[in-house]
């Protein structure tokens, strides 16, 4: 990886910039930054996913849900405090993962995809649902409200819910790196390029392909809870499949298995709607749809592989066939386990 | 008995749409191993312009011939420029593509047709029920569309030359191109004959459900849980799967979880089927060699 020799500059310079914002723009520019780094997280999970370890995911909208309608619950029936609920939201989602992953994850790419784009369509309904009507309010939703600075400080609410998710993505980020830089990242990529290698080299599959939708349920899980302070309200048609889908484009349009792509994704997310409101209530979808296919035409990599290319414009662009499984029907050419080192080293 | 007999037949009913959307997922499964994510979407959109045609004053059934066709050559236009690019790109492009697809039909039926949930006429005369009560007249003519579109596609891939070539095509691209065939061409066709299968299904079942933009998600699920069940590489196990969904919807809808839960019910279905016999009822085991 060539992550280790990238100068850490500007990171340094992208975060002073995140925090002196919080002091520069207005409070609804301080709410949209919010959900920007909430989905920055919920696409960083779905990457985990997705580009490192090749299986697809179209219902990760269920897990922010879950996440959202944990942190509301637990906010609005049990007086938890917002920052204790994202640890209890982040267990939740990782069961659910577990358990959802265990028996999808036996299935390959696009029966997966198919599996998960089921349960994105079943959520609202789930949502809905009677029976967990005392808890979940039904079509009503759930109203919270947002949380103030602690200890005194003398900050708007916005300013500091900002800061506040700021941190938490920032250790959230440092996480994932060093996971996807170490043993477990190699592990997941090897899964990926070549799953037969890998077995032979010693990976269980079965449980690293669960345990990674686990931990990828759980990153969009706290990425939900955020969400949902952040916006101070759920119901179940907020978390229709378009939140599944709209997670999936962000990931693709910013660059899968890159760190800053997950940031580039959702800047895109929550930025487009607002300009492509003003030209139709059904803009957002087709441009949408639009720039999805475009992307998967001319960028394959994203906004992060364009910045790979500026940066480096001797180096082939890394093409995106190598980082995906081969479709079920095509039987992938065998790779030397030699070749699988070099891609992922 | 009479209520649940009613049950069944109009689980009958419903089946036949799920089986034709599940025959349309099912064509284009065996020819690229895709599966269209957009169909759904696809098939509003052609019941969209059928409804347009319609109320411009045509007779019902030719303006049913008329969207029929139009839907065939979108279904075409869309493999050849779309799909055709994206042959030998792995599993995660084309699923983008599809949901790419999905949401410029989902937002363009939108965009041109508003939002708001309008009555689609059906063919069938409006007279009481009959067969002894069970079925509606449009659920029994439904159905009987439904049966002939399947005997027609069963038909024409079982003894014309060109669906013989289809199959040859799907089957095995490589011998196929060798023995004259235009396996592009081939492929191009069964994208058209699926948006036509899928038009044929929208127009069918948009006077039970009324038409909006977001009329065929629900369905699509259905028919994806109807192919899996049947096997998804097998037409024929697809349209039983179909039928066996619909009658499994409307009774578990009736009897055991309500109208609330049925789509959770398609996700547990497609779940069961993916867990327990991942290759469906009628398909066919696949061992791949490494």
């Amino acid at each position: 990886m060539s992550a280790a020799r990238r100068p850490i500059l500007p990171v340094i310079l992208a975060l002073g910039l995140a925090v002196a914002l919080a002091f520069l723009v207005s409070d609804y520019r301080l709410f949209q930054l919010t959900m920007v780094l909430a989905y920055a997280i919920a696409i960083l999970g779905l990457d985990m996913l997705i580009g490192y370890t090749g299986q697809i995911s179209l219902g990760h909208g269920a897990f922010y849900a879950v996440g959202a309608y944990t942190a509301a619950i637990l906010m609005a029936n049990f007086d938890v405090p917002y920052w204790a609920t994202l640890p209890i939201a982040a267990l939740i989602c990782a069961g659910f993962g577990f358990a959802f992953g265990f028996p999808a994850l036996r299935l390959g790419g696009l029966y997966l995809a198919l599996a998960t784009f089921a349960l994105a369509i079943a959520v609202p309904q789930l949502l809905k649902y009677k029976a967990f009507e005392a808890w979940t309010g039904g079509v009503q939703g759930i109203v919270i409200s947002k949380p103030d600075p602690p200890f005194g400080l003398k900050l708007s609410q916005d300013q500091w819910l900002y800061l506040f998710t700021l941190m938490v993505t920032v250790v959230l980020f440092l996480l994932a790196r060093n996971l996807l830089r170490g043993r477990i990242g190699l592990a997941m990529r090897a899964v990926r390029d070549h799953a037969l290698a890998a077995e032979a080299m010693g990976v269980d599959i079965a449980l690293l392909k669960t345990r990674t939708f686990a931990l990828s349920a759980m990153y969009t899980g706290i990425a939900g809870a955020l969400g949902a302070i952040a916006v101070q309200f759920v119901a179940p048609d907020s978390f229709s499949v378009l939140v599944s889908i709209t997670l999936f484009v962000g990931l693709v349009v910013g660059g899968i298995t890159s760190l800053a792509g997950a940031v580039f994704g959702a800047i895109f997310i929550v930025f487009l709607p607002n300009i492509a409101e003003n030209i139709s209530k059904a803009a957002p979808g087709a441009i949408y749809g639009v720039i999805l296919i475009a992307f998967l035409y001319l960028l394959p990599m994203g906004f992060a592989g364009l910045r790979r290319r500026v940066a480096r414009p001797g180096a082939t662009a890394q093409p995106p066939a190598q980082a995906l499984t081969p479709s079920p029907g095509t039987p992938s050419p065998g790779k030397s386990a030699a070749e699988i080192r070099i891609k992922s080293g | 008995m009479q209520a649940l007999l009613h049950q069944i037949f109009s689980g009958i009913a419903t089946g036949g749409i799920y089986a034709s959307v599940a025959l349309a997922l099912v064509m284009i499964y065996q020819a690229t191993h895709h599966v269209n994510f957009a169909q759904g979407e696809m098939a509003t959109f052609s019941t969209y312009i059928a409804l347009t045609l319609i109320e411009a004053g045509l007779p019902y059934w030719i303006a049913f011939v008329i969207t029929v066709a139009i839907s065939f050559v979108i279904g075409v236009v869309i493999e050849r420029v779309l799909m055709r690019p994206m042959t030998e790109a792995p599993v995660l492009s084309s699923v983008g593509v599809f949901i790419g697809l999905l949401l410029i039909f989902n937002s363009v039926t939108g965009w041109i047709f508003t939002y708001t949930v309008k009555a689609f006429p059906s063919p069938f005369p409006e007279t009481s029920r009959f067969l002894g009560g069970w079925a509606s007249p449009h659920e029994a003519g439904a159905t009987a569309v439904t049966l002939i579109v399947l005997a027609l596609v069963y038909v024409f891939f079982r003894f014309t030359k060109l669906g013989l070539a289809m199959r040859a095509a799907a089957f095995n691209p490589v011998s196929s191109r060798l023995v004259g065939i235009h396996v592009g061409w081939m492929l191009a066709l069964g994208w058209g004959l699926a948006a036509a299968i899928g038009a044929i299904a929208g127009m069918m079942v948009a006077p039970i459900v009324f038409l909006d933009p977001g009329m065929m998600s629900g369905i699509l699920l259905y028919a994806f849980a109807g192919a899996l069940l049947g096997g998804i590489d097998n037409a024929l196990g697809a349209v039983i799967g179909g039928f066996a969904v619909g009658v499994i919807e409307n009774l578990a809808g009736a009897y055991l979880v309500g109208a609330e839960l049925k789509l959770t019910l398609a996700l547990i279905i497609i779940l069961a089927v993916l867990i327990l016999k991942p290759a469906g009822l009628f398909g066919r085991a696949i061992v791949s060699r490494v």
